[in-house]
């Protein structure tokens, strides 16, 4: 019995060798297919704020802002902000999220009052993140090179033309807070 | 002859509603700014008025008036974590964003104690400072701006 099944392992398969192939492919596609699909749901707002840390705390702040409610109805939701597009940069990031998991299990933002006391650190993680990809997810919309001064502000084009456009600073430099609340700006710089 | 008692009561009831009715719909002769209307009518509220955008500083009208906002300020928070007019109006950063300087009597507690800071009273820009709109004057009026704070 055991040595026919050897026999049998050891034996090379009369099954034509297109067929095995094509299985092998069909397979691969599933499941890259799948694998994707799952983390493209990952990557929705849907998902975000299916947890009430960020139901409750992040997402209700970010309604009030331009990039929720504004004139031309284009929304940034939750991942262009915080996932880049780029697909080994997205896993690398999804990675680093899933840190977020044993938070949400551990409940260290569970209640309005931890989320608060945390604001700091997570703002500041991500301050760090945006500074060091040179703000890569605001300038998937935001292109400096397509940018208009005669159509910004006084105060935007001063700005702009100045620190952006030598480099020295990058946009979160500046726009910190935009989409959420801040944590307390004591020791930040130039706050 | 039964029905006379029925006929006055009908008719009592048709005049008392009417009454009422009538009372109900009376403005009173009362017409305000935003025009005459009846108590039992809810008027459409009047469309927003538009911020102005970005413009050079505005003329103060009278001594002691605290200058006005002539930018967007949507999404400036001030509060005790951070203070977004600061960031631009305070001494330390005027100078680099050719921003307005507080004045320092905003570091002045109400005793005349000057604060190495701005004073906690004077810390809600908002509170004094009004970003202006495309909004006319409410009521005509005849005030006529001080010509010595740069007034045509």
């Amino acid at each position: 019995m055991l040595k026919s099944l050897w026999t049998f392992l050891k034996s090379p398969s009369s099954a034509a060798l297109w067929f095995i192939l094509a299985i092998g492919f069909a397979g691969g596609v599933i499941f890259w297919g799948g694998f994707n699909t799952a983390l493209e749901v990952t990557n929705t707002e849907e998902f975000c704020i299916s947890c009430h840390e960020m139901q409750d705390n992040v997402y209700e702040e970010y309604r009030e802002t331009i990039h929720y409610a504004n004139r031309s109805g284009v929304r940034a939701t939750c991942p262009d902000c915080h996932v880049p597009k780029k697909w080994t940069d997205k896993i690398v990031r999804k990675i680093a999220a899933s840190k977020e998991v044993w938070g949400m299990l551990t409940g260290i933002i569970d209640t309005r009052e931890g989320f608060v006391d945390h604001r700091r650190s997570m703002a500041e993680r991500e301050w760090k993140r945006m500074k060091e990809n040179d703000s890569l997810e605001c300038r998937n919309c935001h292109n400096f090179e397509y940018m208009d001064f005669s159509e910004q502000g006084n105060r935007s084009v001063k700005m702009h033309s100045d620190a952006l456009a030598s480099g020295e600073k990058t946009c979160i430099d500046c726009h910190k807070g935009i989409a959420h609340e801040l944590p307390d700006m004591k020791g930040v710089e130039h706050w | 002859m039964k029905l006379l008692p029925l006929f006055f009561t009908v008719v009592t009831f048709v005049i008392t509603t009417h009454v009422i009715a009538q009372e109900k719909v009376n403005p009173g002769g009362l017409e305000t700014i935003r025009g005459a209307s009846t108590i039992d009518e809810t008027r459409p509220a009047e469309s927003l008025k538009r911020v102005i955008k970005d413009k050079n500083p505005i003329a103060r009208n009278y001594v002691h008036q605290p200058p006005v906002v002539p930018h967007q300020t949507r999404g400036y928070r001030v509060d005790t974590n951070s203070n977004k007019c600061l960031n631009c109006h305070s001494w330390k950063y005027a100078a680099e964003t050719g921003a307005t300087k507080i004045s320092l009597t905003h570091f002045e507690t109400r005793d005349g104690k000057t604060l190495s800071d701005v004073s906690p009273r004077r810390y809600f820009c908002s509170q004094c400072h009004v970003t202006q709109a495309d909004a006319a004057p409410l009521v005509e009026n005849t005030f006529k701006p001080v010509e010595s704070l740069g007034n045509e």
